[in-house]
């Protein structure tokens, strides 16, 4: 019994940074609608800012102080981000913004090297809050005590801005009815400028406070990530007590999951999640999302034909110098070709749901990293021929595509995205805990390609094949009636269903296509490494794909690809000198504000305005 | 004449609010047939019951002998309804006569067809019906950057697509000049005569609703009021009653284009 309240005083303690940290990360999405990747960032620069302020600053109240001027200063970094690096894209197609905060994040990451190196550093203990309590027996450091005893306050303060003051008033408005504070006269900028304060401060003291408890690192941004998100979309994206209410389900499982069952740690909040979203579709105090609200933000994507005579021959063309490319370059730029085309399948996949279907995935990874891990799997385990583990890796994706799909397919936009990403999340814990079978975190190896197909030169011919190949057949499915009611679906349920269109029955053959071709792009993947690793089905993973669609350009055809090569190719270039990240992420930003529509749709914009290219009649 | 609608006691209640309440009503065959009532009378709920978009509180629908309980608007398409929206509703991301080729290859069932490129099937069909609602000269336009009055005819060529037997038309002619009101509804009257199809429509000008409708029906309050011919109508006190509060019924409705 005692062990019991111990663990659960343990689990509440734990509830009290991560709520701090994702009430700011539903505040600002609930105001903005942006979905702010970069929120992990906020929270590891307030632990490393108030660890170096606790050097300085003494005793007991200086720990205090250094919690809430950590909050300030982080606050402030927020603030300038959101008006250096939001302001200018706010205008841009939904969710193009997490791009940028993408590239916040690499900047924070080197920012953060260059300032407190690549030291892990423990966190000071609080003077005056040294010692344990016994609870039944039990030690229970005092510490703990007082923050369970504060996030109650914590809670009721924030409900008290958000409910009974004015500016609590508005930013309330806003988040149900952006509109409607426009029309109440308020500056709407300068009002998400606030909330971006009050949202990073929230992760800055969050950071500062678990200090004591943990201590900084240079990776903590990227582990709570997954974390924060999770306890918004559990609690209902927007709601406070919600939040409140998933940290602390959250923390006490997680600890009681610790005790008990030490395999179930790294996916348990995926399951909850999972769990919650099948039984309440837009979390525990969610409200439901209003039709159109996370609709087509902006213009609307352009009518499209298939390539004329001169496109092809742009592509024969490029094809042609590819084709040379083993003949005439090094070994090495085959591999880097065969990465870069291989990856470009992979996004081109994802764009197929994302763009033409409006479905927004966050765990596409599942299905390329799925592929791979069958393929290798089969050839592993039961000796299959490669040619046959090749072929059956995109069948194995598209099932489980199927499966996903359709528990997931009820939910839309932002609900939709967060359980993508909880079963991608599932089968990566899956993968890296089940050792016997697959290997774990040591992967699996050699798995290689069948005699005929090994060696760079040939291997590389297989891949610009089906690579290619793939994605010229995901660009003709798009013409196609199947992809054209894809697009009807998204554009307009309403009329689709009224003439006869079965929309989330497409959308869901849609998405079991799309994670059959990433199966694909998994498939000549392994076959290249010759191994694979549960690397391949993380969330970064899913995450690159989505990044270089919106980079590419979501509302063009060819975005995925281009913005795929873009940047990778730049990304192999830039991850020889030791700053890298801050320079890539200097660069994605740069793109995001300059070419709002992505690299193509910008190009294309820019091409009309020249006159070289036909533009929109008006 | 046989009836190829038949309501009985329909109702909808939104919470607490009666939005429609017991209507019970038949559209006959080749029938153009107008629902006529002050805004918040409950005309789209109504709409939105018969094409399966709102499930009734209570009451039954049949078409013809088939009781419509439970079905999804796209199967009550496929038995041949079709509708057109107060607010319009296309898609934005294609050409015009995209649009209609869309509802045509749903109607062949070929959505899932994966070899052809949709935007060369049955255009010629997609073609005559552009050019049967005017719009053939705009067919290969976005259908982003069309007036609103556009959209409305672009609709209509949808609706017709599956050359359905009964029309659900809410507001056809709203935010368009009185002009063009009156040649949208010249046509459709000429579209009931020729393919003998029948027609409900909701319409806040009184000036067309009275030229071309044979029947006419008064809801108020999410209650049917007056059920009866043209004349019949005009000469109804409670009908004059009701318009009273919004105006004269025999004056033009300000505004009607609102959603
Ligand atoms: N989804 C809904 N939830 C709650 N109330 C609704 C809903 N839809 C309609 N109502 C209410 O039902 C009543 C009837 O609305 P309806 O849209 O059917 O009227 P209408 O006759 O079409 O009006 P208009 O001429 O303005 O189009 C109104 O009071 C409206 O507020
Ligand atoms: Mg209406």
């Amino acid at each position: 019994m005692g062990l019991f309240i111990a663990q659960l005083l343990t689990g509440l303690a734990n509830a009290a940074g991560l709520f701090l940290v994702a009430s700011g990360l539903s505040l600002i999405f609930g105001v903005t609608r942006i979905v702010n990747f970069a929120h992990g960032s906020f929270y590891m620069l307030g632990a490393f800012i108030g660890y170096s302020l606790m050097q300085v600053l003494p005793g007991f109240f200086g720990f205090w102080a250094s919690v809430l001027l950590a909050g300030v200063a982080v606050g402030l970094i927020g603030v300038i981000v959101e008006i250096c690096v939001l302001r200018p894209v706010y205008k841009a197609p939904e969710l193009f913004q997490l791009v940028a905060t993408f590239g916040v994040i690499l900047v924070i990451q080197d920012l953060a090297l260059m300032t407190w190196g690549a030291v892990d550093v423990l966190g000071p203990r609080v003077p005056g809050l040294k010692g344990i309590v016994r609870v039944l027996g039990e030690p229970v450091p005092q510490y703990d005590l007082a923050l369970i005893a504060l996030t109650p306050f914590v809670l009721f303060a924030l409900w008290y801005l958000i409910s009974k003051t004015r500016i609590g008033i508005l930013v309330r408005a806003a988040t149900q009815d952006r509109e409607m504070v426009g029309a109440l006269g308020v500056n709407q900028a300068w009002l998400f400028t606030g909330v971006f304060f009050l949202g990073a401060a929230l992760a800055g003291i969050g950071g500062a406070i678990q200090l004591p408890k943990g201590g900084a690192d240079l990776l903590m941004d990227f582990n709570i990530l997954a974390a924060i998100f999770v306890v918004v979309v559990i609690g209902g994206m927007g709601s406070l007590p919600g939040a409140y209410i998933a940290a602390v389900l959250i923390s006490v499982l997680n600890v009681f999951g610790v005790t008990y069952i030490p395999q179930s740690t790294l996916v348990l909040m995926f399951v909850v999640m999972a769990v919650v979203l099948m039984v309440k579709p837009y979390g525990l105090l969610g409200r439901e999302e209003v039709a159109g609200e996370h609709g087509q933000v902006g213009e609307p994507e352009r009518p499209f034909k298939p390539a004329g005579t001169q496109g092809r021959l742009l592509v024969g063309g490029l094809l042609a110098i590819l084709a040379f490319v083993p003949l005439f370059g090094s070994s090495f730029l085959s591999v880097l070709v065969s990465d870069v085309l291989i990856f470009c399948l992979f996004a081109a996949s994802l764009h197929f749901i994302l763009g033409l279907g409006g479905l927004v995935s966050f765990g596409h990874a599942a299905y390329f990293g799925g592929g791979a891990y069958v393929a290798a799997l089969l050839v592993s385990t039961v000796g299959a021929p490669m040619e046959v583990a090749f072929l059956l890796a995109p069948v194995g994706a598209c099932l489980g595509a199927v499966i996903i799909g359709w528990l997931c397919i009820r939910l839309t936009g932002v609900y939709f995205a967060m359980l993508t990403m909880a079963f991608a999340q599932l089968l990566w814990s899956l993968v890296f805990q089940w050792d016997e079978f697959t290997g774990g975190d040591d992967g699996l190896v050699d798995i290689w390609p069948a005699p005929w197909l090994s060696g760079t030169t040939a291997y590389y011919y297989l891949t610009l094949v089906v690579g290619v190949g793939g994605i010229i057949f995901l660009r003709h499915m798009a013409h196609t009636p199947f992809g054209y009611a894809l697009r009807a679906s998204r554009d307009s349920k309403r009329q689709a269903e009224a003439t006869g269109i079965h929309t989330k029955r497409i959308q869901w053959a849609a998405f079991a296509f799309a994670g059959a071709m990433a199966g694909l792009a998994g498939s000549l993947f392994v076959f290249s490494k010759g191994s694979i690793f549960p690397t391949e089905l993380e969330i970064a993973r899913s995450f690159d794909a989505l990044i270089v669609i919106f980079l590419g350009g979501v509302k063009t055809l060819s975005g995925a690809v281009v913005g795929g090569a873009s940047l990778e190719f730049v990304k192999d270039f830039l991850t020889r000198f030791e700053y890298w990240r801050l320079t890539l992420g200097l660069l994605i930003i740069v793109v995001v504000i300059l070419a709002p529509d992505g690299i193509v749709g910008s190009l294309r914009k820019f091409g009309e305005r020249l006159g070289v290219l036909r533009g929109v009649e008006n | 004449m046989t009836e190829v609608l038949r309501t009985d006691g329909l109702s909808k209640s939104f919470g607490g609010v009666r939005a429609v309440h017991q209507v019970s009503f038949g559209v006959r065959e080749g029938e153009l047939l107008a629902l006529i009532g002050p805004n918040g009378a409950g005309k789209t709920t109504c709409f939105n019951m018969l094409m399966g978009q709102l499930k009734p509180t209570s009451g039954e629908i049949y078409l013809r002998d088939e009781n419509l309980a439970g079905l999804a608007p796209r199967e009550i398409w496929r038995k041949g309804v079709g509708r057109t929206f107060q607010i319009t509703a296309t898609y934005q991301s294609m050409t015009v006569i995209e649009n209609v080729q869309m509802a045509l290859i749903s109607h062949h069932r070929r959505l899932y067809s994966i070899i052809p490129y949709a935007h060369k099937l049955y255009r010629q069909e997609a073609m005559a019906l552009l050019e049967l609602v005017g719009m053939a000269d705009q067919a290969e336009r976005a259908c982003a950057i069309l007036a609103y009055g556009d959209l409305k005819r672009l609709e209509l060529a949808i609706a017709l697509s599956h050359d359905p037997s009964l029309l659900l038309m809410d507001e056809p002619t709203a935010g368009m000049a009185p002009k063009e009101r009156i040649k949208l509804m010249q046509l459709t009257a000429d579209i009931v005569k020729q393919r003998k199809i029948s027609v409900l429509f909701t319409e806040h000008d009184m000036d067309v609703v009275f030229a071309h409708s044979h029947r006419i029906m008064v809801l108020n309050r999410g209650v049917l009021i007056a059920n009866g011919s043209v004349n019949e109508i005009r000469n109804d006190a409670k009908v004059k009653e009701v318009y009273l509060g919004g105006g004269n019924l025999f004056e033009k409705e300000k505004d009607s284009s609102n959603a």
